[in-house]
Formats: structure tokens, sequence, C-alpha cells
């Protein structure tokens, strides 16, 4: 077997960029350098974008195939970087001296966010949050369940209308929705479930893709009850026991009533996964039959993540209801629960810290990326298939653990 | 439970970076909002273009009230859910004034925030009528007329100057042209000369719509009124031409755009469009137009003209407010008439615009040509 | 009931499913081969569509005749829109060959985001016009109204390609070598074929089938748009999953179900709906054939 190459400069690695730089030029040539407008019949040629295409592509390539090289190369050994990081941790979590003051900084700068940054800070860190719980609640589904789910919008879709529907109907307070939003959630779920659960991987998430389209498109034509495809609108932020909240206040308190839920649903989602149902879930993904012949009920347990996942993304949604004071049929559709896909599996399914970091540089990095404008949404595909492809199981990827068997003297 | 308090951390140190920018005193800035990518950025990117042109205009001459004009340019990807994000960035950026957002659905999700910070909002395409009728907005204002306005002229239109009796209302389910179809249909059910034979919404971005122009037919209808824009209406009339099918086509100014005559061809022969005004006659729209074709190298998008307009009205309304306070451009918005790619234009105490008349056009010999 | 109404409805929907057969037949092939959703196989077929608009617009400079240019255009959209998937499938897809599906699942939506923004950032956010390259048939001028020259062309060579495609996987070399790459990847690679050249045929022949239907469907409609493969790359995928992902006649068999489906839902019920019915009918054929229409059951082997 030949050594892989890791140094910077090599010869071989050169070659394969070069042509991979000839080839992207050629490929491109059309759409990058003739600029068409059929509208009024012009043709603009633009060579410029022609070197450009040269200089990426050689560049890019070649720093892509090293970097590839190095990855191939890492995974027989262990990764060093993750090493010096891991035991940074080991270090400063047994050492109370740090380990207490940092825990300490962290719920201070938490607490106080709201006062010591910008509104705009502070809705931005909301969103993020509410993505979180979606994160965590989509993971129950196909972290915990194995389950491919293309539709969780529609479950993010009946948190938000249950709220803005009882407000319109029946003026119903938030803090009464809230719970309401999850229940109604979860016995969607439930219906959702019942059929579709029996499909295996590629069917079920095309089916329920379909059921959030449908979802979606009920909401759309439904004027009368609905609003259509306006929506509801005016809905009232959350309140404080009644006390009139102005604007800067009630985002505060849309701020932390987020915290306190990512905080219990970080409680929750740790407590599923040692539980019996937790682990009955984690032998059904490894091998379902073999789960099956243990005893396990694969449909209910199926059916239980299925539903306890969309039971979060309904309390999500009752959230950004009143967040954004309305609701439309538009901001649940297919991208939305691509996005939600995006932040677990990029953060690495299964792991809530991963999921965290997932749901932070989905809103918060990508909010800083819109100084690039018009190229924030390029920039953002091509980061997505940077990432998995250097890192295919997420960023903090799950930790199993490990039983090792301390075998007897020879 | 380490590494959640190391995410933590690392997204609280990254999130307290985002404290708004200090008010430079220097610029005065003006924002536009709406979508620049995704679905609708179509709609979206002439609005931008119209105010970068204004804007460049005005600082050429010396700014605004001595000082230079700076355009904040913001995506909210026609979000309800983005759009207050939007907002809050924009308010912490220190603009005075907004020209946006593009739906209607993303500006009213947004004008709660810029209503509790006292920043003046006008849009060029947000036409849904209780955004100005509802009262509940009084910072907002528009360089476009609302859906009931237009779809009673195209129904008066209809009925009363075609003579025709069997209408088939068709929409494409988004906001826009939902919106305004329904009002047509209502309009027709309480008129005595016609009657809504059909009411049907279509699949944006379909690729084809024979079924529904069977329903058509089958129903029949004398006319169509449809509401949407130039995408869908020009795969509508292609197809309805293609079948042999005559009948009467009437939609919004949605349609009324060059590129639905390039695209449809000779099928757009005949086809009727409400629209502002023919002010291309208007030595303002053709600067406008003009700048836009040297700069940018192709013609002017969807509302670029009621862009350019809403631009011009608001820096027009800061300088004879003499100031950037809430109160002072509001009133001047709403006292002064400013000449615009519209015409002269003001507005009225909920928000609408004056003197953008409306009227309808007819596709003659591949020209829009507005009918007295 | 009018009959007239009812064949009006049924040649809507075939109309509709001929459109989708194109795509769908690209994405059943490359599903086949490496268990992959292509969610960027809408984006091939929207370049397919502008590289043939571009060189549409060259070449009627140049004074060169209608068919002509439908021919060039079209042979140059597929040749480019092949190297759009050959290089796609070397950045995004091979690397993840042996990740979780998942993994590559969301490579592809990242790379269909890209090429959709690429396109827009890089040409227009505008509809373009696209030219009308298939003129009426003379002998079709009876039925004009009933069944026009494009449909018969798209539905023509719906079927040729999926003959095409049929003779191909089942009695050439290279067939052979995909069929038995689907079946086991490993073995294939122990008798000696090699895989990544097939996995390469694989999507240029996607990636053609893609373009093809490109051209045609934007002759059909009259014009283009950055964002148009998002919803056809969905729409085809259900096709192909409803007929069995996998299976190519099953591809082409899905998507006429899937476009009669929404035809006479709207043409009987309602146009609002016209999604809803296609997918409740999905669902509908999934819970009694969970593999779909002609789709191979899964075995599972304890």
């Amino acid at each position: 077997m030949k050594p892989l190459n890791k140094d910077l400069f090599n010869m071989k690695r050169l070659k394969v960029s070069l042509a991979m730089a000839f080839w992207l030029s050629v490929v491109t040539f059309p759409i990058m350098v003739i600029k068409i407008n059929t509208i009024n019949d012009t043709v603009i040629w633009r060579w410029g974008n022609l070197a450009l295409i040269v200089i990426l592509g050689l560049f890019g390539s070649y720093i892509w195939n090293y970097a590839l090289d190095r990855m191939k190369e890492r995974k027989g050994e262990s990764n060093r970087l993750k090493e010096t990081l891991s035991g940074l941790y080991q270090r400063l979590r047994s050492n109370p001296k740090v380990k207490k003051p940092v825990l300490a900084a962290v719920v201070l700068v938490i607490a106080a966010f709201p006062f010591i940054t910008s509104m705009y800070s502070t809705s931005i860190l909301t969103t993020a949050l509410i993505y979180v719980v979606l994160g965590l609640g989509l993971n129950i589904i196909i972290g915990l369940g194995g389950l491919l789910h293309l539709g969780y919008a529609a479950f993010f879709a009946v948190g938000a209308y249950t709220y803005a529907l009882l407000y319109q109907y029946f003026q119903i307070d938030f803090w009464i929705a809230l719970p309401l939003g999850g229940l109604f959630a979860f016995l969607f779920g439930l219906l959702v479930g019942i059929p579709v659960l029996r499909l295996r991987g590629d069917y079920l998430a095309i089916v329920t893709l379909a059921f959030g389209e449908i979802l979606r498109i009920i909401l759309n034509n439904w004027g009368p009850v609905t609003g259509g495809p306006d929506g509801i609108s005016r809905i009232p932020r959350p309140s404080f026991f009644g006390i009139d909240l102005k604007l800067q206040g009630s985002i505060n308190l849309t701020y932390y009533i987020m915290v306190l839920m990512v905080v219990i649903t970080i409680i929750v989602v740790r407590r599923l996964e040692d539980s019996r149902i937790g682990r009955a879930l984690e032998a059904m993904k490894e091998d379902e039959v073999a789960a099956e012949a243990m005893g396990i009920d694969i449909m209910k347990s199926k059916l239980t993540a299925f539903a306890l996942g969309s039971m979060w993304a309904g309390f999500a949604g009752v959230v950004m209801a009143a967040k954004t004071t309305k609701v439309t049929p538009d901001s649940f559709g297919l991208m939305e629960s691509v996005i939600v896909l995006c932040i677990v599996v990029l953060g690495g399914m299964g792991s809530i810290p991963g999921i965290l970091l997932g749901a932070f540089i989905f809103k918060i990095v990508m909010e800083y990326f819109r100084v690039f404008a018009m190229y924030r949404m390029l920039i953002f595909g091509a980061v997505l298939v940077i990432m998995m492809v250097f890192k295919p199981d997420g960023l903090i990827p799950k930790i199993r653990r490990k039983y090792t068997v301390e075998k007897e003297g020879a | 439970m380490k590494k959640i308090l190391f995410v933590c951390s690392l997204v609280l140190l990254v999130s307290v970076f985002f404290v708004g920018c200090q008010k430079d005193t220097g610029v005065i800035k003006i924002g536009v909002a709406g979508p620049h990518t995704g679905d609708l950025a179509s709609y979206g990117i002439p609005t931008v273009k119209a105010a970068e042109l204004v804007v460049a205009d005005w600082n050429a001459n010396g700014g605004v009230l001595g000082k230079k004009i700076e355009l904040v340019v913001e995506d909210d990807v026609c979000d309800p859910k983005v759009a207050p994000d939007v907002a809050t960035k924009l308010i912490g950026e220190g603009v005075v004034g907004i020209v946006g957002h593009i739906c209607s659905g993303a500006t009213e999700a947004a004008l709660g925030i810029y209503l509790d910070s006292s920043i003046p909002v006008i849009s060029p395409s947000a036409t849904n009528p209780p955004l100005t009728k509802s009262g509940a907005y009084p910072n907002f204002f528009r360089t476009i007329a609302p859906d009931d306005a237009q779809a009673i002229l195209e129904v008066d239109f209809v009925l009363n100057t075609l003579g025709k009796t069997r209408i088939a209302v068709l929409h494409d389910k988004q906001s826009y042209g939902k919106g305004l179809a329904e009002f047509a249909k209502s309009f027709i059910e309480q008129s005595s000369n016609g009657e809504v034979v059909l009411f049907e919404g279509i699949q944006a971005d379909a690729v084809d719509y024979s079924a529904v122009i069977n329903k058509v037919e089958n129903a029949g209808a004398d006319a169509i009124i449809y509401g949407g824009y130039h995408p869908e209406a020009s795969k509508l009339v292609s197809q309805i031409k293609e079948k042999g099918i005559n009948i009467a086509f009437i939609s919004d100014d949605g349609v009324k755009d060059d590129t639905f005559i390039e695209v449809a061809g000779s099928a757009a022969e005949g086809v009727y469009a409400s629209g502002p005004n023919d002010t291309t006659q208007d030595p303002i729209a053709v600067k406008a137009r003009e700048n836009h074709v040297a700069k940018y190298s192709e013609e002017p998008g969807a509302f670029f003209y009621n862009a350019y307009a809403a631009t011009q009205a608001l820096l027009t309304a800061i300088a004879n407010a003499e100031s950037t306070d809430y109160e002072a451009i509001t009133s001047a918005l709403t006292s002064n008439y400013v000449d615009t790619t519209l015409g002269s234009i003001s507005f009225d105490e909920n928000g609408d615009a004056i003197g953008v008349g409306f009227s309808m056009f007819q596709v003659q010999n591949g020209v829009y040509v507005e009918i007295k | 009931m009018n009959v007239q109404y009812l064949l009006n409805l049924l040649m809507s929907g075939l109309t509709k499913g001929s459109i989708y057969a194109l795509i769908a037949l690209g994405y059943t092939m490359v599903y086949g081969i490496i268990k992959l959703i292509n969610f960027a196989h809408g984006e091939i077929y929207m370049i397919g569509a502008f590289t043939a608009l571009i060189f549409a617009s060259l070449l009627h400079y140049m004074g060169v005749n209608m068919i002509l240019i439908l021919v060039i255009s079209m042979a140059f959209a597929v040749v480019f829109a092949s190297g759009y998937g050959i290089i796609m499938e070397k950045i995004a897809y091979k690397p993840l060959r042996d990740a979780p599906r998942l993994s590559a699942l969301i490579s592809a939506i990242g790379m269909s985001l890209f090429l959709q923004n690429y396109v827009l950032i890089i040409q227009t956010e505008r509809f373009l016009p696209f030219p009308r390259l298939i003129p009426d048939f003379p002998f079709l001028a009876p039925i004009q109204s009933f069944i026009s020259s494009r449909q018969i062309v798209i539905l023509a060579v719906t079927l040729v390609v999926m003959v095409f495609l049929s003779i191909l996987i089942k009695f050439t070399k290279i067939g052979k070598a995909m069929r038995a790459t689907s079946q086991d990847k490993t073995m294939s690679l122990l008798v000696g074929i090699n895989v990544n050249k097939v996995v390469s045929v694989t999507f240029l022949i996607g990636s053609a089938t893609a373009a093809i239907g490109g051209v045609l469907i934007a002759t059909y409609m009259g014009q283009i748009n950055y964002k148009i493969g998002f919803l056809a790359g969905i729409k085809a995928f259900v096709a192909a999953v409803l007929g069995g992902i996998g299976s190519i006649p099953g591809a082409v068999l899905g998507s006429f179900i899937l476009g009669l489906t929404e035809s006479l839902g709207t043409g009987y019920i309602s146009s609002d709906y016209e999604d809803v019915f296609a997918f409740l009918f999905l669902i509908l054929i999934l819970t009694f054939r969970p593999s779909g229409i002609l789709g191979k059951p899964e075995t599972q082997k304890v």
C-alpha cells in the first residue's frame, strides 16, 4: 500500500488539480462566460470569469485533495486536535477551581444577555434557540428512532397555528396555548405515524414529505378558517402575568422562555436516551429484526419516538408564532423541514452539543454571512457540501458508550 | 455536559458581537428589505437596484440634509419568520426609513417592530389592503394600489366595458394573486350583471396548466380574471392559445410587465392588464430606465418604478421635513406632492398613495397600450 | 359525463406525466446505483435548459434554422449538463459513498442550493424567454387543439429514452455492470468492475436525460428561470418513488400516474388541491405496496 502523501506540495496532486481546473473551466464555460438576456436579445461575453474559474479551480481543487488526503490518513490514527481539546476539558472539569467560575460565567452571560446586547442580538439568539428545540425534537425521531423525516415543518406549523387560531377565535392566552400546541402536535404525530411508520427508509422520507406538503396546502387554501396565504397576523407576544410589556420587554421575555425551554428539552432528551424506550429505540436502530426478537414492540417504539419528537416542534411553533406575531403557510414549507434536518445532521445526529452547534451555525453564522449579500446562500450550499465531505458524522458526533471487558491474564 | 457548556460559551461569545453598530452621525441610512435570494428573488432585486440608482443620484447632488445617504440592504427571503429579525437589525444599524418589504406577509410581520421604534416604511409592492386600511400601522406607506383598488377596476372593466358575463377567476394561491382574486370574486358577486363560473387556484412554477384550462372551457366562461405574476400568466395564455380557445384574459400589474409579452409572444396579443398610469413618457421614468440599462445592462424588473418612486418620496420627505424625526417625515409624506417615476404623488392619512392612478392596458402589436 | 372533457384531461395528464418522466428517469437511475436521493438532479435539469438557451441565442445570431438550433443546442445541453453531473458526483458524492445515507442527502441539498444560487448570481434572477423551437406539424392541424406538436415530441422522446435506457441496462456490458453495482457494490469491486466508472456513467446518463427534459420542457413552457429545477425535482422524485425507485419502467409509469392523478383531480374536484391529490394517492399506493408499484420489495436477511 502506497503511503498517502501528507506533504503540502505534491506533484501528483498538482496534476490532478490542473486537470480539474481545466475540466471545470470547460464545463462551466457557457454559464460563467456567456451572459444572455433573451428579453432584449443581448449577449455579453465575460472572459474575466474564465480566468476566475481557472484560478479558483486550481487552488480549490488542490486544497480539496490535500484535505481529503489528510483526512484519509487521519482515519487510521487518532485525531490529535480532538485529543488535546478533550484533554483540556478533562483538566478543566476535574479542576473545581476552574469549572465553577466558568459555569457561573456562562450562566451569568445567559441571564444578562438581553441587557448587555442589542434587541437584534437577543432576537437572533432567540430564533437560534427555537431551532435548537426543533433540532432536538427531530433528533428524537431521526437520531434516536432512526426514521428519515422530511416533513417536520408540518408539526412546527401545527404548534404555530394552534396558538394563532386559538387566539383568533377564542382569545386564548399564550401560556395556555403553549401546552396545547405541544399536545396537538403530539396527536398529529400519532395520526401521521400510524399509517406511515410501516415504510422503510427513503419511502418513509417521501411520505413524510408528502404529509408536510399536504398540511401546508390545506393551511394555504382553507381561507375562511386559516386565513389562507396571508395567514393570521397581530398575534400577541407573550405577556408576564398580565403586565403589558413593551416591545423590548416582550422580546426579552421570549428569550428567557426559550432558554428555559432549551434547558428542559435537553434534560428530557437525556432522560429519554437512558430510559427503557430510549434503549429500545437504539436497539431497533441497530438491527430491527434482532430487537423484535428480543421482545421490543417495534411499532409502538417508532410511534412513541415519532409523536414525542413532533411534540417539541409544537412547543417551538407556539413560541415562533408569538415571536413573529404572524403565521403564514409558506413559513412552514419543505425548505423549513430541510433546514431542521441539516441542523441535526450537520451538528451530529444524536449528539446534543452537536445540535446546539448546528442550530448556532445555521442561524447565527448565517446572520453574520449577511455581509455577503447575494453570495450568502451560495456560500452556504458550499459549506454544507464541505462539512459533509469532511465530517460526515457531524461536527460533534455522538459518542457511543463502550464497555470494555477486562480479560483475565493469559 | 462539558461539551454542552463549551458550545454554549462559543455561541454566547459570538452572539455578543452582534451589538448594533453605533449610529454614524455622518451619514443618513436608509434600509432596503426584501427577498434577494430564494424563490421570490426576481421580485425583490429590482427594488434594490432602484434604491441604488436614486441614492447615487441624490448623493451626486450633495445627499440629503447635507449628509451622504447610505443604503443598508437586507434579505428577508419573503419569510414572515425572518422579517422581524431583519427589522431589528436595520433598526440597530440606525436607519431612519425603510424602502420595503416586498411581500405583504413579511412586511406585516416586521411593521410592528418598525412602529415601536418609530421608523417610516414605504413599500413598492405590499398590496394587502389591511396594511393601510386597518389603521394598525400608521408608519406604513406604499407606492402601489392595494388589491381591492385593482380588483374593482378590473371587474368594472370586464363587466361594463367588455360586457362579459361568465367570469372564471383564477389565482396562483399566493398572497398577492389570491388576495386580488378574492376581491374580484366578491365584486362580481355583488354586481348584477356578472357571475363567477369558476374560482380556482393554480400551482405556481408548475409545468402544465391544460387541466385547469380545460375546466375553464368546460364551465363556459367568456373571460378569465387572473390574479398573479407574469410567469404563470405567460404559460396560461400560451397554453390557452394552443388549445385554440378564444377567451378574454384580464390580469393585474404583476402581469403588466414586458417580460410577459416577450415570453408569451403572439399569445400575449389582446391580453388586458391593470397597471399604474402610463408614465413611461414621463421624463423622470425615462431617465430612471436609462440609468438602469446603463448600469446593469438589462431592463428594469418587477416593481422597479414603484421602488424608485418610494425611494424618491422618502428622501424628498426627509428633505422637506428638514429632519429625520419620525413625526416630521410622516407629516411631510402626507402633506407634500413629489415628482416621481409614477407621476406626482402624495399619501393619504392611511398611507395609500394619491396620484398613482390605475388604468387598464392591452397588448396591441406587442406593446402594452393604455386604454382610455 | 362529457367525453371530450375527459379526453382532454387525460391528454393533460399524459403531457404532465411525460414531462415528469424525463426528469424521474435520471433520479431513479442514480438512486438505483448508489442509493442516493439526488436533490440536485432538478438543478442539472435547469442547467441543461440554460445551456441550451445560451447556445440557441448564439446560433440564432448566426441565422441557423429552427430545427437545427433545437438539435445542436440540445446536444450542447446534454454535453455540458453531463459534465456538471460528473463533476458534481466527484466533489459531493464520491467522498460520501461509505458515509451514512443522511450525510450524502445533506451534501446533495447543499449542492442543489449551490447550483441554484450559482445560476442566479452569474446569470440573472429574471424569467428568460425560451424560443419555441418545435414548429407545428402540418399533419396535426385538425386536432391541434387536442394535442400539439410539442406534446407529441415530448411523449415520443420520453418513450424513446425509456426504451433506450432499458436496452442499455439489459443488453450492454455497461448495463450489466450497472446492475451488478446496484445489487452489491463490494462484490462488483471484487469481480473486477470499475465501480467509479460505473457511477460516473450513471450520472452521465442521468444528467443527459435531465438535460433533454430541460430543453424540451423549456421549449414547451416558453421560459426558464434559476428555480425551475426545485419543484420539477420534487415532483419527479415523487413519481419515481410511486413507480418504485430504482426501476426504469417504474419511473415512467409513476410519472404518468402522477400526471393523470393531478389532471383528473383538477378537472373533477379542484385545482386548489391538485398537489394534495397527488400526495394522497402516493400515500395510498405506498400503504398497499410499500416499495412502489414496480419496485422490488427489500428483503431483510436475518
